[in-house]
């Protein structure tokens, strides 16, 4: 049959035409080779095979499910049990060891730091910083100052049963008295034990930092002292933050010193023992740590307390000139 | 249907019959020496010290290494890689305006694999002809023996070539070994299957479709020929009229080709080179030797095809003096020199490439710490790329701020003047310089580390911040 159809030969290409014809244009044939098409069939039945396996089509109420029952959120699944497997060597370590031995190893201290700097982009940045830098009220933790302790022991004392927190019986706790609101210390009193310290050696009490000068000097040792020791460096017992350093939670100029004086402070932070599990504790207690100015648990040269004064964790409401949040206060 | 027209062409199957001459035997010669090099170098050692993986060429993705006997590159040198593509690709340029399509002819893997898959049917089946009868003719015990035999056979050498692949990629001999253990993680099964098929299939069967339908140089390589190049031609002067001729036949008032279609049985494209320069052409010269041999017989000269340029073949054809051939024209020249500049980077890259470096990042938050006693603190990561092949121990130091000093935040007690960095690998550390100044604007310093071992030194220049920006 093919044989009787006269071939159509373009003059100039030498090529067969379609036979088709526009107004004198004619279409050359070129044909494609045949395993195109079989590739282009193959291609199709793919995306039928595609179209019914996974969900594809756009229906009322969403779309259909695929014969295969993918969903990306079990792709997610999948992936995010692979990597608590992986885990699972390390978390076996990790509950194991105490903190000692977790600061010596470096395998476990980087998975430490990676789960606690997690924990605390998500739990304690809202306060903290993303950077653990602070704020005013917010104590900075990365510096070397310490209101409860430095230590990582300490730290995860502080982030199990929190700052003031109640109905916690080994919360940290302590109330500094409202000295000029209720009336403790009459307003130029107050004024002479601002000057008193501010004018202490702010030098993180490298130097004898004991100066008399004249009332305030009374008026601290008197009402300051019992907390914040006779030579103004603090007590980690109370919380009571160093006043000698070149640190200042609540600001150091001479009005802001003088409102704390006046209507105390007392930071809260809540306790996360309740929240969060205990590893992921001991995870934020090493992040916290080793921020910079983590204390190394062997190092106690002060037999009393050491020296500090912001830091650890607390909150409060730090621009309310008055009032401070409910608190049941212990030593005065 | 009226219209029986082809619109999609069966693709005819090509037996390109036995030939043998200069470009045969250049073909072979280029068919083993690729051969050899791909199956055999992945087992080449190259001794880089009990740290570093001994195989001479290596691509390490788990650890992100290449090796290439004595050089070596990082992930971020992959710009070293682009190089050799340059320059991969300018010298094809180069070799494609000098002589045709020679990459073509004679080392793309196409056509090496297909030679091969030729030569394997070709020693199980038999010639041109009796191949094409067996293809052709009716299923017998011989056909199904005979093709079951060509096809194991092809099968074998595709499973080789991939695993081979796989082997550029793994330290070969243990690989080998956990071949013959039946020990071989999914992945690299995945990749030989994979591989195993597509040599199968594509030299086995696409052969030629792949070069005329899929590949882009074949198309684009026409862009660098010019009326200068040599190419495989037929000289019509000389040939034209064609036709049969008779032992004893004068040779007056005809042309040499005596229409014996050697040239077109030979071509692994199927084409007939005495149409003119075509697409197809790989430029692989068998018509050349077949064409020889046929001349030699009836005692003609050899080169009625040769490699000629077009402008030379259309002159003769024309009656006018020949142009000499000039292998130095602008273009070539021109790739030369883009040859020789890439080149130069790359040997410069290489010469300046150091075997130690340093990074640092400023911490972004916090930018500074104050500290109790009034230091100031900031905190940087910092990178030690140890490029040698040995673990090596690092002095860090700062300069350009008065009283500073050094801290490591690590596990356990490191020193900054003692800090090691495992062979051949990155060490990243957190460190804090402290210094006892008063506030002030951000401060340019430099931190140096020193090879404790060589003295060798480099050093990154960052800042130390001590006040909020804008107060």
């Amino acid at each position: 049959m093919s044989d009787d159809r006269k071939k159509d030969i373009d003059d100039l290409s030498g090529v067969e035409t379609t036979g088709h014809e526009w107004d004198g244009l004619k279409e050359l044939n070129n044909p494609l080779p045949r395993w195109w098409v079989w590739v282009f069939i193959a291609c199709c039945v793919w995306s039928f095979w595609y179209f019914v396996a996974y969900p594809a089509w756009p229906v009322p109420g969403g779309a259909t499910k695929g014969t295969l029952g993918y969903t990306q959120y079990k792709e997610l699944k999948a992936s995010q049990d692979e990597i608590l497997l992986r885990q699972q060597a390390y978390i076996e370590n990790f509950e194991k060891s105490s903190f000692d031995e977790i600061l010596k190893d470096p395998a476990l201290y980087a998975f430490a730091n990676a789960g606690g700097a997690a924990a605390f982009k998500e739990n304690c940045a809202q306060c903290h910083g993303s950077g653990a830098e602070g704020g005013k009220a917010y104590p900075n933790l990365n510096d070397d100052d310490w209101l409860w302790g430095g230590r990582v022991d300490d730290i995860y004392t502080t982030l199990q049963h929190g700052i003031r927190v109640q109905n916690d019986y080994d919360t940290r706790q302590s109330q500094m008295p409202a000295f000029g609101k209720d009336g403790l210390l009459k307003r130029k009193e107050i004024e002479q034990v601002v000057d008193y310290v501010l004018n202490l050696p702010q030098d993180g009490g490298a130097a004898d930092t004991e100066v008399n000068t004249g009332a305030g000097y009374t008026i601290f040792q008197e009402n300051c002292a019992s907390c914040h020791g006779a030579d103004g460096k603090g007590m980690r017992d109370f919380g009571a933050p160093n006043l000698t350093d070149k640190i200042w939670l609540y600001g150091g100029t001479r009005a802001e010193v003088f409102e704390t004086v006046y209507n105390a402070r007392a930071g809260v932070m809540p306790a996360w023992k309740a929240r969060l599990d205990d590893n992921t504790l001991r995870q934020l207690a090493i992040y916290v740590h080793q921020l910079g100015g983590g204390e190394a648990n062997e190092v106690t040269p002060e037999p009393v307390i050491a020296p500090t004064e912001t830091d650890a964790d607390s909150n409060t409401a730090p621009d309310t000139p008055t009032e401070t949040p409910e608190e049941i206060g212990h030593e005065q | 249907m009226s219209n029986d027209i082809q619109l999609f062409k069966k693709q005819e199957r090509i037996y390109p019959k036995r030939v043998s001459g200069t470009f045969r035997t250049l073909k072979w010669i280029a068919m083993v020496v690729c051969l050899a090099i791909y199956y055999l170098v992945p087992f080449i050692r190259w001794d880089r010290g009990p740290y570093v993986p001994d195989q001479a060429v290596l691509i390490d993705l788990a650890h992100g290494r290449g090796y290439w006997f004595g050089l070596e590159i990082w992930p971020q040198e992959v710009y070293i890689l682009t190089g050799v593509l340059i320059v991969a690709a300018i010298g094809l340029f180069f070799a494609t305006s000098l002589f045709g399509r020679v990459w073509c002819g004679y080392l793309c893997f196409q056509t090496v694999w297909t030679d091969l898959f030729v030569w394997v049917e070709r020693l199980v089946q038999g010639d041109r002809t009796k191949r094409k009868k067996l293809s052709e003719g009716p299923w017998t015990a011989e056909k199904f023996i005979k093709l079951s035999i060509t096809h194991v056979i092809w099968l074998v050498i595709a499973w080789c070539t991939a695993g081979s692949f796989v082997l550029y990629f793994n330290d070969a001999p243990t690989l080998v070994r956990s071949f013959l253990n039946f020990d071989v993680s999914p992945t690299v099964l995945g990749f030989v299957g994979g591989l195993t098929f597509m040599t199968y299939l594509m030299a086995g069967f696409a052969r030629e479709q792949v070069c005329t339908f899929m590949c882009p140089y074949a198309r684009f390589q026409s862009a660098m020929f010019g009326k200068d190049t040599l190419v495989i031609g037929y000289d019509p002067q000389r040939g034209e009229p064609r036709g049969h001729h008779k032992k004893g036949e004068p040779w007056d008032n005809r042309g040499h080709c005596i229409d014996c279609t050697a040239c077109v049985q030979v071509c692994p494209m199927g084409i007939d080179i005495r149409d003119g320069l075509q697409m197809e052409c790989i430029a692989c010269g068998l018509c050349i030797d077949a064409c020889d041999e046929v001349m030699t017989k009836i005692d003609l000269p050899k080169g009625l095809i040769r490699y000629d340029t077009e402008r030379r073949l259309d002159e003769k054809v024309k009656g006018e003096p020949l142009t000499p051939i000039k292998l130095i024209r602008p273009r070539t020249v021109y790739y030369i020199a883009v040859l020789c500049l890439v080149g130069g980077l790359m040997a410069y890259a290489f010469a300046a490439r150091s075997v130690l470096d340093l990074n640092v990042l400023h911490d972004r938050n916090p930018l500074f710490v104050q500290l109790s006693d009034g230091n100031i603190r900031n905190g940087y990561n910092i990178k030690i790329l140890n490029k040698t092949h040995e673990p090596r121990a690092y002095s860090l130091s700062v300069s350009g701020l008065e009283n500073a000093h050094i801290t490591l935040n690590t596990a356990g007690d490191v020193a900054a003047d003692r800090i090691t960095v495992k062979a051949n690998s990155v060490g990243q550390f957190k460190v804090f310089v402290h210094a006892p100044i008063d506030p002030q604007a951000p401060k340019d310093i430099t931190l140096m580390i020193e090879d404790l071992e060589t003295g060798a030194k480099t050093e990154q220049k960052t800042m130390f911040i001590s006040e909020r920006p804008h107060g």
